[in-house]
């Protein structure tokens, strides 16, 4: 991919008086500031603490949380959340990159418990765990579905 | 605005609903309560959610949607097909707001291709989503009002929604899945007779609201009924991501038209009404005063409908004119090479909101430069929505979820896509 990729500096700059940038200093893998929307990629392991720290900064409604499958490239999940500040009327992107084999990533239910239904279908359509959450339960396909139909692997009819 | 912290709100799940159930009849000297399987009652949810139930003799202990029956497969089968050739799919995700679906949806490719779309057509979108929220508010009102036991309305609602269908009719060929918008632009110039026919609607619509009203806001059933019912406050609106009517009738002002505008709608003076009780009755009217506001939007639109083009001038995107076709051999090539290979999109993701009728509708598309979408994602607003109805209805009567789930305004289609 050739999206433009920014140092934090810059994009701070585009984004006067955003503290949410700044908070995620520490944490930020990598920035992308691509058609007007800003990406933050942190660490797996960071997702809960970015996202506290992006919360603390004023992103007070979370939108969505979804994953992109990248087969058969490695890493081959990517998890992206969106928040929006209601206040500041931006909104930044939250990503992280898990890899194909047993991709999990931490909830992020404690922080934002709309996450709750967002989480259980990025479970059931991919196959992520989500380690911590609530309910992780199939919510789209029945209990005993083989397979999670959303990865790239898995065929458009269907098994059958 | 001041940040609104998030309170300790859990969402059950159906096996603690029955595993709590049951706990409690097996205690001897605790309270008895029940499991009950509850549904389809409203009509949206015709055989394609349960709500499974605990209660106490009425009261609702705790509550937990089963969702899934309806699941389509949408996202799965975007992968499959060209840009342009999902515009039609998204029409099928809410068969209430199918224009507000599609114009998310090619507002986001337009992002991806960085694409500027001529005056003209921004208006004519801005007039037709503001037509589809209108008739999906009207569906919205005759089945929450059926719900509640007043039969009238939902027969007075359908005649007017059957003049908004008319129009889309006259308009694309299609009565619900009108499939008129495109990346680039709209599909086709509307006929002669459509502008008196949307004004003469226009005319007549704020007095036939006033009629619903008249109906309805004194009556005693419907006050009782809905006064204070299903309350849900601006922090827990927010921390379990309701939006939409339902997060203004919970006092937080937002509304994407005004706050990140898009299709040009900062052009528009209307009002975001606001709330700050949070029951149903806030909920019924701030639609009600919503769709006030949308006649006038589209009054707007049509005062100020600027001439010219309606669609961008990019050739290798945008279908040619039929006519152009049997003269110019350039014409011919580009649609050949449109409907048989499509067009490639820059690599990128873009997350495209708008304020759909139900609340906040976006669309997340990544492209990894090809003609086909790597991924297509759509965040529907029942969805959420959902998630609170828990919060609404605990501790309340059966009778009262009834009145809830019609005040939430689902469709079971964008939530299992």
């Amino acid at each position: 991919m050739s999206e433009p990729i920014l140092g934090l500096e810059a994009v701070e700059a585009a984004l006067p008086g955003n503290a949410g940038i700044a908070a995620l200093r520490s944490l930020a893998a990598r920035v992308k500031w691509d058609r007007n929307e800003l990406t933050i990629t942190v660490a797996p392991e960071n997702i809960v603490a970015a996202a506290r720290a992006v919360q603390a900064a004023g992103y007070n409604f979370f939108e969505d949380c979804t994953a992109v499958d990248w087969y058969p490239s490695e890493p081959r999940f990517q998890v992206t959340y969106h928040i929006v500040s209601h206040s500041l009327k931006q909104r930044i992107r939250l990503a992280v990159m898990l890899s194909g084999d047993d991709p999990a990533v931490e909830t992020i239910t404690s922080v934002w418990p709309s996450a709750n239904f967002y989480e259980r279908e990025v479970f059931d359509l991919f196959g992520i765990h989500i380690t911590g959450h609530p309910n992780l339960t199939r919510i789209m396909m029945p209990t005993d579905w083989k397979g999670h139909p959303l990865r790239k692997d898995y065929p458009v009819e269907g098994y059958r | 605005m001041a940040t609104i912290t998030p309170p300790e709100v859990l969402i059950p799940g159906i096996d603690d609903v029955i595993h709590d159930a049951q706990k409690h009849a097996k205690d001897p000297g605790g309270e008895q309560t029940m499991v009950l399987n509850m549904g389809p009652q409203h009509p949206s949810t015709h055989g394609v959610l349960r709500l499974v139930l605990e209660i106490d003799g009425e009261t609702v202990v705790s509550l937990a949607p089963d969702i899934g029956y309806l699941h389509t497969g949408i996202e799965k089968t975007c992968e499959a097909k060209f840009y342009q050739q999902i515009v039609p799919l998204t029409d099928r995700i809410d068969y209430l707001s199918p224009m507000s679906n599609e114009l998310c949806y090619v507002l986001a490719v337009e992002k991806l291709l960085q694409l500027e779309i001529p005056d003209r057509a921004q208006t004519l979108r801005v007039l037709m989503n503001e037509l589809t929220r209108i008739q999906s508010h009207l569906v919205w009102l005759g089945t929450h009002a059926m719900d509640i036991g007043a039969l009238t309305v939902f027969l007075y609602c359908f005649r007017e929604r059957e003049e908004i269908l008319r129009i889309f009719e006259m308009l694309s060929g299609q009565r619900m899945m009108a499939s008129y918008f495109r990346v680039g632009g709209v599909s086709m110039e509307p006929p002669l007779d459509f502008w008196p026919k949307v004004r003469k609607f226009l005319k007549i619509m704020p007095e036939k609201i006033a009629e619903y009203e008249a109906l309805l806001s004194g009556n005693p059933i419907w006050i009782s009924r809905l006064k204070g019912v299903g309350p849900l406050s601006a922090a827990d609106a927010i921390a379990l991501g309701v939006s939409g009517p339902p997060l203004r009738a919970s006092g937080v002002d937002w509304d994407l038209r005004r706050d990140m505008p898009y299709s040009g709608y900062e052009k528009y003076q209307f009002k975001v009404p606001t709330s700050t009780v949070g029951d149903v009755w806030a909920r019924y009217a701030v639609r009600m005063e919503e769709m006030y506001e949308s006649v006038k939007i589209c009054t707007q639109a049509l005062d100020r409908m600027p001439e010219g083009a309606i669609v961008a001038d990019a050739p290798k995107i945008v279908l040619p004119e039929r006519e152009q076709m049997k003269t110019q051999m350039e014409s011919l090539i580009h649609h050949f090479k449109i409907v048989t290979e499509g067009f490639a999109v820059p690599a990128g993701e873009v997350f495209q909101t708008i304020d759909s009728p139900r609340g906040l509708m976006g669309y997340y598309v990544v492209s990894d430069g090809t003609a086909k979408p790597l991924r297509v994602h759509m965040r529907n607003p029942s969805f959420a929505t959902l998630q609170a109805l828990e919060t609404m209805c605990k501790g309340k009567l059966l009778g009262d979820v009834v009145a809830v789930i019609g005040s939430i305004d689902i469709v079971l289609g964008e939530i299992d896509r």
